[in-house]
């Protein structure tokens, strides 16, 4: 499992790098919310990979490390609010630009 | 009183010519003036205990695991010098309050004076090397204020940034070389730093740390080569020149030699660097200051030459150099702060400083020309004066030091010393006057007064050394070389003494060669002088270009190269780390992979990929973005993780519908503009990003913590401590309540900033207008999707209310509970439009999030009143008949506070951007 993971993370790393690498908004959005998974996926996993054990007290012996997963729940919700700055900046060039390109250098 | 309190005081005093300046320049004066004279008086109170040698300090613990410690000390040295800083202060000010033009913002200038007086007093005051620095840099900072505090004039600023960043560059060495010092000797503090002599000098750093330090030191008190920023300060007002530029900043190099001299002198590197620095400096600036015309350039190199003297007798490293160092220091600032003083006179009643348009002064300004006698024959070192005292006591330790070169030298700067000093004195005030346009005459009291004052000390000293100034240099000498001296200052020491012979042929060969002027100046003018200035110019010109280029090759302003570049510099310093490091063999047991799983990542990888490669279509990578997300979530859940699993779901829905509103107004396809190059290129770094990213993670899992995770804490004080089965909604909003504090706060100042930015957006004029809907999606507001989503929100608000109520004990919590409720209200802005929505909704977004944070903040003062730290919660049971056993505490409340301001949050946030789907009005 752990492999997969590993995989998994990999991947959502290098799809957003390469959408954050486009020269236009809205897959730069994109590619942060994929690299936004990826690093809190990692940030998850470093507590280990545990399965059946949530951090909910009862019977159980076992439980896996509660504080990556509290670390990662309230960066979860962060990220949507800072996607969302991205979208209104994005939304705010192209609306008062006419382009929706990340670099300006063309223009005046 | 305590020692950071007196230091304290002048920058108190710092803020109150802002308030004072509308009563008018005399009580402005007078109450900094007060903040000085109370600052003096707390320090001489230590007087007594310091004449027997304690030392007082002042112990502030700050960070003391890292060194940091605002400790303060007040022992001889430090004494001496925080009265010189406060004492000419006092001074300084008086005299500025009626020096400067009554148009000038005097107030400022007050304010400026103050804030470097502060800093000069922290640097002696303080005990701590780190706090040093820090009070090092703001002594460069103020003083560059001052310097360019006429900033309409050219050479002002231009020579405010030379000095900025002359010592300002010597600072950072120093700080470098201070850091190595305290590594060696294990600590920042100077009391530890001072008794680790032997480490200090067997460590091989002791050199580096040396150099780095002197070039600090010597750079502050301009010293050759770093000695022509000195002469360009004078640009400032003479108040300025007199305080900082002769009497205290530029002996802050001095100082610190001083107080490092017990670790740092003895040794060979230090007694040629330091007296070859400070002998140079003496004879060469001495020359110069021969030839100058401006007064204060005159007085401005003779100062260089000056403090190359104490340099010079510092670098020496005996106790009687020593002692004598300190003497001059006294002296020096005694006759040359009376002097650039009286050049100031000079100059209002003339309106020049060109030693060559004055002249015949002595009959127009008699007062002026009788303090000016006393301070010039001091400087030149003429009996009974002060300065006589202390040339004699350096000529002293040079006749006694070895190679020959060492008395030749330091003779032939006494001589050159007598040269300017008789010329500077019988130029300006005797010879025919020329016509001046103004008929120059004595000034008012207030300006001549602090200068005699300075004048009649200098012959007090001269005459009564022993019991006027002899308590503070042994106190002085003592703090600084760390062994009791008893020295013995006199006028005479009979004819053996080889420095009266020396003396003798200073002042015979300064005179012969005042009467040579003519001749010796026409081949002055002829030899060539590197000017410092061209090569100052020269240096900062090559230094911006360097960094100009450098900075546009690494950031020409295009995002995407910039963040390829950064990229590129991580994988290259992540290889090297991995290549270097060590690791030890991945141990952990892997985890069984089952079916499901399996099928979910195969998913999530295709998505991932294709989103990548399709994202030129929008609508469908938007679409495979949210299968990732959705993956995601169950993933969590799988891995144990339920409150992520369910936040992630309902952050996945918001976010679509977020990306989709953008949708609504961004293209939906983009062209296909970049060369297959650019995209390989791009690709081949995120591959490798990715690669690198993966073989992380895996090596991150199959192996055992390195240290046992502190979650063992949590979840053993879960139940008993915070008094929920759920570790994570514990540590949320119990354990780490304060960074969640934070964070609620974070989302609503983003959802401001989106509503701002919306707003703003509305009020400025588009180059492009959203198409409107064309009808080809039917009906916007479908009948059965309204009726369904009016069913959704009670049960999305119950489904919510459940989750937040169990969340202390169960998945669940504000967060989540929170993005339900706003689930269920953005299903109504998509069902039946923003107008319909929006005129429905009772209470604004913004007031929730502004409660949401009241909330919680009330819910953590709420702990002050029971006398603990905020935040802290409490939580009781209550068994209420009917109900099951009831859990009341506090972190509930704080949870509420997360709830409201994620539900106005979100909110504020869709329904900004929504708003800009709205009809604009028409505008030009």
């Amino acid at each position: 499992m752990e492999m997969l993971i590993a995989i998994a993370i990999g991947t959502l790393t290098a799809s957003g790098l390469y959408l954050m690498l486009r020269a236009r908004t809205f897959p730069v959005i994109l590619g942060l919310s994929l690299l936004s998974y990826a690093v809190n996926l990692f940030l998850f996993v470093s507590g280990r990979i545990l399965l059946n054990a949530p951090p909910i007290l009862g019977d159980a012996t076992e439980y896996t490390d509660p504080l990556p997963q509290a670390l990662v729940l309230t960066a979860i919700v962060i990220s949507f609010a800072m996607t969302a700055v991205l979208v209104i900046m994005a939304l705010g060039a192209y609306l008062v630009s006419g382009h929706d390109r990340i670099d300006t250098e063309d223009q005046p | 009183m305590s020692l950071a309190l007196i230091a304290a005081l002048p920058f108190l005093g710092a803020l109150t010519p802002a308030i004072t300046q509308r009563f008018g320049r005399s009580i402005s004066t007078l109450t900094v003036a007060l903040f000085t004279a109370l600052a003096l008086a707390l320090i001489l109170q230590h007087l007594p205990a310091i004449m027997v040698g304690d030392t007082i300090t002042t112990q502030i613990n700050w960070l003391p695991s890292l060194g940091l410690n605002a400790n303060f000390r007040l022992d001889g040295l430090s004494l001496l010098f925080a009265i010189l800083i406060l004492g000419i202060g006092l001074l300084i000010q008086a005299y500025a309050c009626f020096y400067l033009d009554p148009s000038e913002p005097y107030a400022r200038f007050l304010t400026y004076l103050m804030l470097f007086q502060g800093a000069m007093l922290g640097i002696v005051l303080c005990d701590n090397i780190l706090l040093l620095l820090i009070f090092w840099e703001l002594t460069s900072l103020s003083s560059f204020l001052l310097i360019g505090f006429w900033s309409h004039l050219p050479e002002a600023r231009q020579g405010a940034r030379m000095a900025l960043a002359t010592t300002g560059g010597g600072g950072l060495a120093m700080i470098a070389g201070l850091l190595i010092l305290g590594q060696i000797a294990g600590g920042y503090d100077l009391s530890t730093i001072l008794s680790q002599k032997a480490a200090i000098q067997a460590s091989p750093l002791y050199l580096p740390a040396l150099i780095l330090i002197l070039l600090g030191a010597f750079t502050k008190s301009a010293q050759f080569p770093f000695h022509f920023w000195l002469p360009h300060a004078m640009a400032a007002p003479t108040p300025v020149s007199a305080y900082l530029h002769s009497a205290t900043m530029v002996k802050a190099g001095l100082f610190l030699l001083a107080r490092l001299w017990p670790v740092l002198s003895g040794t060979p590197e230090w007694f040629w660097i330091v007296t070859c620095a400070g002998l140079i400096t003496m004879a060469f600036a001495a020359k110069v200051a021969f030839y100058k015309d401006d007064l204060k350039a005159i007085l401005a190199y003779s100062t260089v030459s000056h403090l190359g003297l104490i340099t010079f007798l510092l670098g020496l490293g005996t106790k009687a150099a020593a002692t004598a160092a300190i003497f001059h220091i006294i002296c020096h600032a005694t006759f040359k702060a009376a002097l650039f003083m009286l050049a100031g006179i000079v100059e209002h009643a003339t309106h020049t400083r060109d030693i060559r348009a004055l002249g015949g002064l002595s009959r127009a300004m008699p007062i002026t020309f009788g303090l000016a006698t006393i301070a010039t024959l001091s400087m030149a070192g003429i009996p009974p004066l002060n300065g006589f005292l202390s040339k004699e006591m350096m000529l002293e330790e040079a006749a006694h030091s070895a190679p020959l070169i060492i008395p030749i030298l330091a003779t032939l700067a006494a001589l050159l010393s007598v040269a300017y000093s008789l010329r500077f004195l019988t130029f300006t005030f005797l010879g025919p006057t020329p016509a001046f346009t103004h008929a120059p005459h004595d000034p008012i009291p207030g300006l001549w007064l602090p200068p005699a004052i300075l004048a009649g000390l200098v012959i007090a000293i001269g005459l009564a050394p022993m019991s006027l100034t002899a308590w503070l240099v042994d106190a002085a000498a003592s703090a600084t070389t760390g062994q009791p001296i008893h020295t013995h200052i006199a006028l005479w020491h009979g004819l053996e003494s080889p420095a009266l012979w020396m003396s003798l042929a200073a002042v015979g060969g300064g005179i012969a060669l005042l009467g040579l002027f003519p001749h010796l100046r026409q081949s002055w003018d002829a030899s060539p002088k590197p000017q410092a200035k061209t090569i100052f110019d020269i240096c900062l010109e090559g230094v911006t270009r360097g960094s100009e280029i450098l900075t546009t090759w690494l950031h020409n302003g295009s995002l995407s190269r910039g963040l390829a570049i950064a990229l590129l510099t991580i994988l290259a310093v992540g290889s090297y780390a991995f290549q270097t490091a060590q690791s030890v063999p991945g141990s952990r047991a892997l985890t069984r992979i089952e079916l499901a799983p399996a099928a979910g990542f195969a998913l999530l990888v295709a998505a991932a990929l294709a989103a990548a490669a399709l994202h030129r279509q929008r609508l469908l990578a938007l679409l495979l973005v949210g299968i990732i997300g959705l993956i995601l979530s169950a993933g969590f859940a799988y891995l144990s993780a339920p409150d992520l699993a369910l936040t992630q779901i309902t952050v996945e829905v918001v976010t679509v519908a977020l990306m989709l509103l953008a949708l609504n107004f961004l293209p939906k396809t983009a062209p296909n503009e970049s060369p297959p190059l650019r995209r390989l290129r791009d690709a081949a770094l995120a591959v490798t990003a990715g690669i690198a990213t993966a073989a992380l993670a895996y090596a991150l899992m199959t192996r055992a913590p390195m240290f046992p995770p502190i979650s063992g804490f949590h979840l053993a004080q879960s139940l008993p401590g915070a008094g929920g089965h759920n570790a994570v909604n514990t540590i949320i909003v119990d354990f780490r309540g304060y960074d969640t504090f934070g964070e609620i706060i974070v989302l609503g100042i983003a959802a401001l900033l989106i509503f701002a930015l919306a707003e703003s957006l509305l009020a400025t004029k588009w180059s492009i207008r959203p198409r409107p809907h064309k009808g080809d999606l039917g009906d916007p507001h479908p009948i059965m999707l309204q009726t369904a989503t009016r069913l959704m929100l009670p049960m999305a608000m119950l489904v919510g209310t459940y989750l937040f109520l169990r969340g202390h004990n169960q998945p669940g919590g504000g967060f989540v509970a929170g993005l339900v409720f706003a689930i269920g209200f953005v299903t109504q802005y998509v069902a039946s439009g923003q107008d319909w929505a929006s005129s429905r909704r009772r209470i604004p977004y913004h007031a929730l999030i502004g409660g949401g944070v009241l909330i919680a903040s009330a819910t953590g003062i709420g702990s002050f009143f029971a006398g603990r730290p905020f935040l802290t919660s409490n939580f009781t049971h209550l068994h209420l008949p009917p109900l099951q056993d009831f859990e009341l505490a506090t972190a509930a409340l704080f949870d509420l506070g997360v709830f409201f301001c994620v539900v106005g949050a979100v909110m504020l946030t869709l329904d900004s951007v929504a708003r800009l789907a709205q009809p604009q009005p028409a505008k030009e």
